[in-house]
């Protein structure tokens, strides 16, 4: 009868966890549920266990403010993508996590998609991951017992699954540094225009280079490029220290080559195609990127 | 409600305040409901309508606090104490909102179906932009999606209602031509259903609502090949809240139903054999639609699983697995003229190549529903968007063992169609369900039902080998094609025979053979789609004609218009066309248009500061007979009557599928009796009240029902002239019907006037006439096998990105020669969506199906183009008048869309050197191809 029998609208962040403790320690089938967007569909569809109550937590008002608090950037995790878009600090401090958002579905979907929701669904290819991952960003992860801050590169177990316990834990809000002097980031994707909307492959990047054009630091981050959203360490080492020439470019493509797990996804990308693109997907975030700082490539 | 409530019954509905369309409610929200569903079936909103139910289509957008959301996955429970916007709430005291009146205006509504959502989510942006650009649109829109495809327009419509708003200014006119000759047909006419489907009124069939009424469903095989060994529906039938379940054993008249081959079960029985995964093996039909779902998975079946055949040249094979009595081929079609052999022999150059097209779905984004329901008469009435009312009739009548006038199908307004709704789907079913509880049952598909269920295109495989001499006239073609006409014949043969037909392109060939083996398989059927086999054929012969014009260093153009038909030419079949042929006026006409943007179009260019892009041009011609044709009957009936108030109504059977044949009978109908427009109402598809206009197919309506409306309104007027003229006294010949008037002899009688002088007489001003098209013959006869063609060119240019693959179609000129224009906003809908169609089936659609198995079952998986992938479209008509059309009209809807595929990906090849001859394009191949050319990446 209907994917769900009760549904609930916590107005803050104890009564949600409360509910959410309460309801999973008692036994019963219980989901968390923000714009609702994948979880729905995954319930409709038979990809999602049948549960018997929906907690929404887009009415819980700790997870909705985006604030700067010191030297960082905070945005809570069921604020709606269309406002994570829309909102001028991001905007300032975040271009690779404005471009990824705004790929997420169409303008609907982001009236009431979250990043809590993106990232709570621990695919390796989720576009606000992505973009926060390369952004260097950390979940404040809550439960009843409390809450601590956890990098997003220790977040994620394997495909779908998320280093916290989605029946007792909310993710509740992300931070990441502001930008400083010299810093930008970027985000790109390759689709293909047959089949799910989902990245082929796509990439994020924040760095950082000194007036002479050198990269003094670089993150990046891609997907699906195995089984958990990661960063892609080698790559960064390699452009770190460096300006971006065809030589550096060329040494920068090789670390990456190195160090992805490449896969072929039925009906969607074969895995030589994914390494194909690996020199195009890495060329485009980094110029994009470099320009950001004033730099032509 | 929060969470420390959460002690309280489950089931229990929960009080939810909200504010919709300004007015404040409290609805009661029950387990699992969406938005949607309280808006559509407790609020009786029903403008919002439902596409997919999958977060895909957009069809479903409403406004919650001024923000566009997707009402069907939105819980409803999310909108408490918020303000939600419906397409019923957009007009404001009586007055269409601007986006609604430019949507009527410009002609952005055809079928309809979509638009609640389109001008909901451009409302939305008109609130935050006063003057959105035309990438502002693009971004707003990009995942509403429109069939019909008129996304330019739907473009135009918003900036002109935003221009609208801004300057308090009346919406301005559409910049289309006009015709000089006629007075109504040829005009900008807005379609008399527009304003309905702006405001949120519009009815489809899921849109209906009976009291008492069940809902239906039915259990699927699941299994591509097997045989039901065993049924048992007890625990099913003993649930609470089920009417009914019926399997095979509840059938009484005849099991089987077919368009053309009766060989479709209705329901599969015990020992009988399952041939594809939608095969229907019981129905359930109980007091809501949950309950009649879960019903079931309490049914149980078991089969004897058979080998799967999953393709047309297996099933060709000596050992492959029967799937019908009569074997695996549906047809082996024959093509024959000349002498074959002489002609390659006569061949300075001769090519071959094979070619691959994919499955491919209608997606018309309402999916099926029908409604059944007994009178008191004990007759059986059904609901259906249907595009053959009849044939529904004569079938659901043929499997109830009732006779046809014990049945009554009534036509609901259709949410496309585009070949898709000629088949039974639910009609039957639902029939079956009404006749064994006594009430009225609806059955509505999902997407996942509809997209396993009805009939695809055809899959095929086409071998081309052409012949031609230096200078690049063509001698010989041999073509051999392969057809995956799926598990039941649906139209595979009529598809097949006209892909076979037009094998060898719009091209005089002296020498041809043509063979084609339309195959049964395992994979779901194939049957009719916009462009009826005729897509994948010109998609082959026009590739390998561009391969053609390179071998002999010709232009493309020019060795088309070396070869294009002409009046006086014979085509494949040896038809000789007497009139009507168009072709070298769309070539020429279209090479002019795109020398205008390029000196050297087929010339690959790097676009300024994208040095690893491509762009070109390239080119394809296409033909595409109007009407049934190869013998069969083709006739239409209308009726028309004219009132005392002076108004007239049309009737016929015919199918308003968003094609705009509401406006162009209307219109045809006011130019005879010389209304304006608005004095003629049009009934459509209603098997009691009117006279069957046959299948909405083939391209044939505007010429067929066009005719019988015409001439029955010259019937009519024929009989008020001779009333009139016993009346005033004066020979019948001296009345003149002028400004909506019988003129006299100076003396003006009002229409109206005229009726009531003729019922002064006891007689209707009244009548049907039955046209009859002119005779074809058989394929093989070597005489006309149709009575007309449209012709078409189409230029289109692309952009291919070297690393990635990735192809993006810039520009589209598209010439059709469509005889004459009848109803301009219809027909640049009709372009506009043909060219978005031929792009999805060049570049984004693919039915996938494995070893029977449908792997794109939901709408996610299976992507048409959207306004993104629109791309600029400029429409040139051609008017050479067909001698028999109305006014020179011949068919339209299927025309527009056969040359896009080919001249897309011809464009591919001149831009990066790569033959595509697999369909769709596949860019992960392509991108490692265009590596492979280029010595590695």
């Amino acid at each position: 009868m209907g994917l769900w029998q009760q549904y609930l609208r916590p107005q803050n962040l104890a009564d949600a966890l409360h509910t959410l403790a309460a309801l999973s320690d008692s036994g019963e089938a219980v989901a968390v549920v923000a714009g609702g967007t994948d979880i729905l569909l995954d319930l409709d569809q038979g990809r999602h266990a049948a549960v018997e109550t929906l907690v929404d937590v887009t009415a819980v008002e700790e997870m909705l403010e985006i604030r700067q608090v010191d030297e960082t950037v905070h945005i809570g995790a069921a604020v709606p993508l269309r406002e994570v878009i829309d909102d001028a600090l991001v905007r300032a401090n975040a271009t690779a996590l404005v471009e990824a958002c705004e790929l997420i579905g169409g303008p609907q979907v982001r009236n009431v998609a979250t990043l809590g929701g993106n990232v709570a669904h621990a695919l390796p290819a989720a576009d606000g991951t992505i973009a926060l991952l390369a952004l260097g960003a950390e979940a404040q992860v809550a439960s009843a017992q409390g809450a601590t801050w956890i990098p997003m590169e220790e977040l994620f177990v394997s495909p779908g699954e998320p280093s916290f316990d989605r029946a007792h834990d909310l993710v509740v809000r992300f931070r990441f540094p502001a930008l400083r002097e010299g810093e930008a980031s970027a985000f790109r994707r390759i689709m293909r225009p047959q089949g799910v909307a989902i990245a082929i492959l796509n990439m994020g990047a924040r760095l950082r280079s000194d007036e002479s054009g050198i990269i003094q630091e670089a993150r990046l981050a891609i997907g699906p490029a195995g089984p958990r959203p990661r960063r892609a360490w080698a790559t960064e080492q390699a452009i770190e220290g460096n300006m971006l020439d065809e030589d550096s470019f060329w040494r920068a493509l090789n670390a990456l080559r190195e160090e992805v797990s490449l896969r072929t996804s039925p009906h969607r990308a074969t895995a030589e195609y994914r390494s194909h693109l690996l020199a195009s997907l890495l060329r485009q975030t980094l110029v994009a990127a470099l320009s950001r700082v004033g730099q032509e490539v | 409600m929060n969470g420390a409530e959460s002690a309280r019954s489950k089931l229990e509905p929960q009080t939810m305040e909200l504010a919709v369309n300004g007015e404040a409610r409290q609805v009661h929200v029950g387990p699992g409901e969406m938005l949607s569903d309280v808006l559509r079936y407790q609020l009786e909103l029903t403008g919002t309508k439902i596409g997919c139910g999958e977060a895909e289509c957009g069809t479903c957008t409403v406004l919650v606090d001024g923000h566009p959301v997707l009402s069907c996955v939105y819980p409803a429970l999310k909108a408490t104490g918020r303000s939600v916007r419906t397409i019923e709430g957009l007009s404001e005291n009586g007055h269409l909102h601007p986006l609604q009146e430019a949507f009527v205006k410009y002609g952005a509504v055809q079928c309809g179906f979509c638009i609640p959502g389109q001008i909901m989510t451009a409302a939305a942006l008109l609130e935050r932009t006063a003057d959105p650009s035309e990438a502002e649109i693009r971004k707003a829109l990009k995942d509403t999606l429109c069939r019909c495809a008129g996304y330019p327009t739907i473009i135009r419509s918003i900036q002109a209602a935003a221009l609208s708003v801004r300057t308090g200014e009346a919406i301005a006119e559409p910049d289309l031509p006009t015709a000089s000759d006629t007075r109504v047909v040829g005009q900008l006419v807005a379609r008399p259903d527009a304003v309905e489907k702006v405001d949120g009124s519009a009815k489809f069939a899921d849109d209906y609502s009976f009291p008492g009424m069940l809902f239906g469903a039915t259990l699927r095989a699941g299994r591509p090949h097997a045989v039901l060994r065993r049924l048992d529906i007890s625990a099913a039938s003993k649930a609470e809240g089920v009417a009914a379940v019926v399997t095979a054993e509840d059938i009484e008249g005849e099991i089987h139903h077919g368009l053309v081959v009766k060989d479709w079960p209705a329901l599969v029985g015990i020992g009988e054999r399952v041939r594809y995964v939608g095969d229907a093996v019981a129905l359930v039909a109980a007091g809501t639609p949950e309950t009649a779902r879960s019903a079931l998975d309490l049914i149980e079946a078991d089969y004897e699983e058979l080998p799967v055949v999953s393709g047309p040249l297996q099933a060709r094979l000596a050992d492959a697995p029967e799937i019908h009595e009569s074997g695996n081929l549906l047809k082996h079609i024959k093509v024959r003229k000349g002498d074959i052999k002489a002609g390659f022999e006569e061949a300075d150059i001769i090519l071959e190549d094979t070619y691959h097209t994919a499955i491919t779905e209608h997606a018309f984004l309402e999916p099926e529903c029908s409604i059944a329901r007994l009178t008191d008469e004990g007759r059986l009435e059904v609901y259906v968007g249907s595009q053959i009312p009849y044939a529904d009739r004569s079938q659901i009548a043929r499997c109830l063992g009732m006779p046809d006038d014990k049945v009554r199908v009534i036509g609901t307004l259709i949410g496309g169609g585009f070949g898709g709704k000629e088949d039974i789907a639910g009609q039957i079913h639902a029939a079956m369900l009404a006749k064994a509880t006594g009430k009225p049952v609806k059955i509505l598909y999902d997407r996942h039902e509809s997209l396993l269920v009805h009939p695809k295109r055809h899959a095929t495989q086409i071998r081309v080998k052409l012949g031609a001499k230096a200078d690049g006239t063509l001698v010989a073609a041999e073509t051999e094609l392969y057809g995956d006409t799926g598990a039941y014949a649906s139209l595979g043969e009529k598809v097949m025979t006209r892909a076979t037909t037009h094998s060898a392109g719009p091209y005089i060939v002296p020498h041809v053979k043509a063979d084609c083996y339309a195959m049964y398989t395992n994979n779901p059927p194939a049957g009719a789609f916009r462009g009826f086999g005729v897509t994948q054929a010109i998609f082959a012969v026009e590739s390998i004609m561009d391969d053609l014009a390179e071998q002999l260093e010709m232009d493309p153009i020019e060795l088309r218009l070396k070869n294009a038909l002409e009046v006086g030419s014979l085509t494949n079949t040896g038809q000789e066309l007497r009139d009507s042929v168009g072709l070298v006026e769309c070539i020429d006409r279209v090479s002019a248009r795109m020398h205008e943007f390029a000196t050297e179009p087929f010339v690959s260019t790097v676009p300024e500061g994208q040095p690893r892009k491509r762009r070109a041009w390239g080119f394809a011609a296409a033909y595409k007979n109007t009407g049934l044709g190869g013998g069969a009957p083709d006739k239409a009936s209308a009726e028309v009557e004219i009132y005392k108030d002076g108004t007239a109504e049309v009737r016929s059977s015919s199918a308003e599928i968003g094609q705009g044949l509401v406006a162009v009978l209307q219109m045809i109908a006011a130019e005879e009796l010389t209304v304006p427009v608005d004095r003629v109402r049009v009934l459509l598809s209603d098997t009691d009240l009117t006279p069957d206009g046959g299948p909405t197919t083939a391209s044939r309506q505007t010429y067929v029902t066009g005719n019988a409306v015409r001439h029955a309104t010259e019937v009519v007027k024929q009989a008020m002239a001779s009333t009139l003229a016993e009346r005033y006294d004066v020979p019948p010949a001296q009345i003149e019907f002028q400004e909506g008037l019988a003129q006299i002899n100076g003396r003006k009688v009002e229409l109206g006037k005229a009726v009531e002088i003729m019922e002064g007489e006891g007689r209707k001003a009244r009548a049907t006439y039955e046209y009859w098209a002119p005779t074809t013959q058989a394929l093989g006869t070597g005489g006309d096998m149709h009575f007309a063609f449209s012709f078409a060119a189409q230029a289109v240019e692309v952009e291919v990105n070297l690393d990635t693959g990735e192809v993006r179609v810039l520009r589209v000129i598209a010439a059709n020669d469509v005889g004459k224009v009848i109803n301009p906003l219809g027909l640049l809908g009709q372009v506009e969506g043909g060219v978005m169609m031929g792009l999805g089936n060049a570049i984004t659609e693919r039915f996938i199906v494995e070893q029977g198995r449908v792997i794109t079952d939901r709408l996610a998986r299976y992507r048409m183009p959207g306004i993104l992938h629109t791309p600029e479209i400029v429409s040139i008509t051609v008017e050479h008048p067909s001698a028999d059309g109305p006014y020179g009209a011949k068919g339209v809807g299927e025309i527009t869309s056969i040359p896009t595929t080919p001249a897309i990906t011809n464009a591919i090849y001149h831009a990066c050197g790569v033959r595509i001859k697999h369909l769709p394009v596949d860019q992960d191949w392509l991108a490692l191809e265009l590596a492979r050319l280029n010595g590695g990446s």
